[in-house]
């Protein structure tokens, strides 16, 4: 590996400032940017949504939209050439030969109706002719370690996984050797187990390709894991920058410090029992009741049907299969696995909301069998916050009439103690209560969730399915809510149902764990016993797989290879 | 009262008001304005070797072929026309917002069958529906506005559907659901209001195709019956006069077009002002 400080500098961005057109006028996107990008170097640049990391980017891409966002001063140096200054035929040229792009979403960055392997072809033959395309395509395929790649050339996007997918734009990205990857949040999209092979993958690419990398990530662990050095941006401002363990040991400005103190820490629980207190003194008392809120016995959801004497039916397949656990009141049951493994398709079912087989009760009653109208009575107790707080809130109902809806449903209150209760709620959820004549639009992501969570809290229920409630939101304001989660847990007595793909905030939320995979309860037990005696394979495999905010690990574990 | 406010700030708005404003009123007023009897085919309105008369002089906007004053006509042919564009569209967008959402809301049987019959309405020609509707009822202005709204709700419900299949998979119904709501409030608190923008487009793209409709309609002898004036049949009367007296297509052409024009106009803005996810922009 050359070193930072001997190795030549392949891109540099001086003092790069971006406005974006906005209705009201002229508004900065980024302010003077200025960084080097030294040969095989990868550079990490970190920071929350709306930080300007990906404008940064896409500015040294040449692809910022033209009708909404500026460049208005500063260069971008490539080879001793100003790319903010060069023609866009010879733009096109650099964009794919020398810098090349993985974007997040590998799915609706590939073309879908184009074979895996004409799509391939087309950039190599763009920028390299056309004699031996195929065979280079193939190569690329091999490079990246997919298997049977001379197979996946035939086939199409849809047929591939997530892995298998950014795998392939990775060589599509690689293949006319650029001189500089810019990844955008490469593996946010992905599975952790598989987040760590491509994690893998990219450095070893990284020395066999000698390319230089630029990686965006909200993630610190990512960046531990990635990094040479790290930029950190916060609002369009790039405020630190320095080596990876430099930056973790020894940040020094405060947005940094607070950064990495909400990157939730594999193991950091070790030790307790429960989630950690929040209020000082419980409200309640911890329950003696023993009772399960909810007990699930044997849940199973399939899709498909089978065949009939008339009709073949459609293949089968189990995406719950016999899933049993119990929630106690006040308690919190965290459910991990991986996309596929069934684990939001349970939460939807135990509230009744798609069609299932097995027994759930809640609160004591039944719900197997019920109709919409049946189940009215068992919503007051089980409610559910979703993973994307935006898409469960209707963009066309102001937040007060949307947290006083559950009211009007079930007839509580008269019209002004139901908005009483909003105000109430919405301060409790931290917000204010002028916030109720205001529309979903006008508030953060954070904000969003916090009315998610006072609309769930409206009918003051026993218990809810939180699922993948925190997946969308940065991870300070991630942070926050999951505080508040807890104090209302302390508060009201509120037990959960935690979906999560992620091992960490499962840690720090949950009593009981239970770790899902293809439709099975695979392990389950208390917090202590998951995290700290793993009995499954899988479980471990899981644990091993999360980045681990401290680059000096990693830096030990490949001295060590 | 606030939608009208907002409206006033914007120009184009402001101008597809104006249109609209005058056009209906002075489509009530026509009796009174009217300088002519609309039917009655004056001798001055031809010129000695029999010709229309051009615009200009004694009759403001010239004469059709039979010598009858073209801008009474046009007046009393608002009426008609106002008529099939608003209340017969109207009639056609309500029927298709009914079918489109309740069957894209209760999928299963009942959806099938639903969507099966506007497939077929879709395939069916209009034109040959409409000649065979028409001819079973005896024409007159509400019969043709009835069976323009027959034919027209089709595509409505068509696109309807889809975007109500789609609303009905996103989260916030489910989250309705997860509430308690029941299907009565999803649709109409919730989905409803979604529907209101493609409704509205819907609604006054719909004008201009059914005012011309009602032309063809009346060019088939089974629209509106003469003497009984129409945009479309002012136009479709005097077509093969095309080039001796160009007046007769251009200004009731002109007026369709402005008037469909005004109606998008007004349209798009109210669009816009009723999305809360667009207050404070512009």
């Amino acid at each position: 590996m050359t070193s930072p400080e001997t190795a030549a500098t392949v891109l540099s961005v001086r003092d790069l400032s971006v406005d974006a057109r906005t209705p009201e006028g002229l508004k900065p996107v980024l302010r003077d940017i200025g960084f080097d990008l030294a040969s095989g170097e990868t550079l990490c640049i970190a920071g929350e949504s709306g930080s300007g990391k990906s404008v940064t980017s896409l500015a040294i891409m040449g692809l910022l939209p033209k009708a909404s966002l500026r460049v208005t001063s500063g260069e971008i140096l490539l080879g001793g050439r100003d790319l903010l200054k060069i023609s866009n035929r010879a733009m096109r040229q650099v964009r794919g030969g020398e810098i090349a792009m993985v974007f997040q979403e590998p799915m609706t960055s590939l073309n879908p109706v184009i074979s895996i392997g004409a799509q391939l072809t087309e950039a190599i033959r763009a920028h390299q002719g056309s004699e031996n395309a195929e065979a280079v395509a193939l190569r690329m395929l091999e490079a990246v370690q997919i298997t049977e790649p001379a197979r996946r050339l035939q086939q199409y996007p849809h047929e591939l996984s997530g892995g298998m997918r950014q795998r392939v734009m990775i060589a599509m990205a690689l293949s006319c050797q650029p001189k500089v990857l810019i990844a955008d949040e490469p593996t946010t999209a992905l599975d952790v187990t598989v987040q760590a092979q491509i994690l893998t993958l990219m450095r070893e690419l990284k020395t066999e390709f000698g390319t230089s990398i630029v990686l965006i990530t909200h993630d610190m662990g990512v960046v531990a894991e990635m990094a040479d050095r790290v930029l950190i941006m916060q609002g369009g401002r790039l405020i630190e920058q320095g080596s990876a363990v430099a930056i973790f040991n020894r940040p020094e400005q405060p947005y940094t410090r607070q950064l990495l103190a909400a990157v939730p820490r594999l193991g950091a629980h070790a030790g307790t029992d429960g989630p950690p207190r929040i209020t000082p003194q419980p409200a309640q008392p911890p329950a003696e009741d023993r009772t399960p809120i909810m007990n699930v016995q044997d849940l199973r959801v399939t899709y498909g049907s089978p065949a009939s004497r008339f009709l073949k039916g459609k293949p089968q397949v189990h995406a719950v299969d016999g899933v049993s656990f119990d929630i106690l009141p006040g308690q919190t049951l965290g459910l991990v696995g991986e996309s596929g493994s069934g684990k939001s398709t349970t939460g939807k079912a135990v509230l009744g909301l798609i069609p299932s087989s097995g027994d759930v009760l809640i609160d004591g009653r039944n719900i197997a069998g019920l109709s919409q109208r049946e189940m009215r009575p068992v919503r007051r107790s089980a409610q559910m916050i979703f993973q994307d707080p935006y898409a469960s809130l209707d963009s066309r109902m102001a937040v007060g009439a949307a947290i006083a809806e559950p009211m009007v449903i079930h007839g509580i209150g008269s019209k002004s103690e139901r908005q009483d209760r909003v105000a109430d709620l919405l301060r409790r959820v931290g917000l204010t209560p002028d916030a109720a004549t205001r529309y979903p639009h006008e508030f953060s992501g954070g904000q969003r969730q916090r009315i998610c969570i006072a609309r769930a809290l409206a009918v003051e229920p026993k218990i809810i399915v939180a699922d993948e409630s925190v997946a969308a939101l940065d991870v300070s304001v991630r942070a926050r809510v999951l505080d508040l989660m807890l104090e209302l847990q302390e508060t009201m007595g509120l037990a959960y149902l935690f979906i999560s793909h992620d091992m960490a905030v499962i840690e720090r939320m949950s009593h009981h764990v239970a770790v899902m995979r293809g439709g099975k309860i695979v392990e389950t037990g208390t917090r202590r016993e998951i995290f700290e005696a793993p009995s499954q394979e899988y479980t471990r495999a899981l644990m091993a797989a999360v980045p681990i905010p401290d680059p000096e690990l990693y830096q030990k574990r490949a001295g060590a290879n | 009262m606030r939608v009208l406010k907002e409206m006033l700030r914007q120009p184009s708005a402001v101008f597809g008001l104006l249109v609209v404003v005058t056009v209906i009123v002075l489509a009530i007023a026509a009796p009174w304005i009217a300088p002519f009897d609309p039917d009655n085919q004056m001798f001055d309105g031809l010129t000695l070797e029999g010709a229309p008369m051009p615009p200009g002089g004694q009759f403001l906007l010239g004469t059709d072929t039979l010598g009858r004053d073209l801008f009474s006509r046009l007046l009393y042919g608002a009426r008609t026309s106002l008529v099939i564009g608003l209340v017969a569209n109207g009639i056609a967008v309500a029927i298709g917002l009914l079918v489109g959402i309740v069957a894209g809301y209760l999928r299963g049987f009942a959806s099938s069958v639903l969507m099966r019959f506007t497939d077929l309405m879709m395939a069916f020609p209009a034109l040959l529906l409409a000649i065979v509707l028409a001819a079973l009822l005896r024409p007159s202005l509400w019969i043709v506005a009835m069976v323009i709204a027959l034919v027209n709700w089709v595509q409505v419900a068509r696109i309807i559907y889809t975007e109500t299949r789609a609303l009905s998979e996103r989260d916030f119904i489910m989250a309705e659901r997860s509430l308690g709501a029941g299907h009565f409030r999803v649709l109409f608190l919730h989905i409803l209001p979604h529907l209101v923008p493609t409704a509205i487009v819907w609604g006054t793209l719909g004008i201009a195709t059914t005012v011309l409709l009602e032309a063809t309609l009346s060019f088939l002898g089974i629209g509106v019956q003469p003497p009984q004036p129409s945009w479309g049949n002012i136009i479709f009367e005097s077509q093969s006069y095309f080039q001796a007296a160009p007046w007769l297509v251009f200004v009731p052409g002109f007026v369709i077009l402005l008037t469909a024009l005004s109606f998008n106009l007004v349209g798009d803005a109210l669009r816009d002002i009723l999305d809360p996810t667009q207050r404070g922009r512009n």
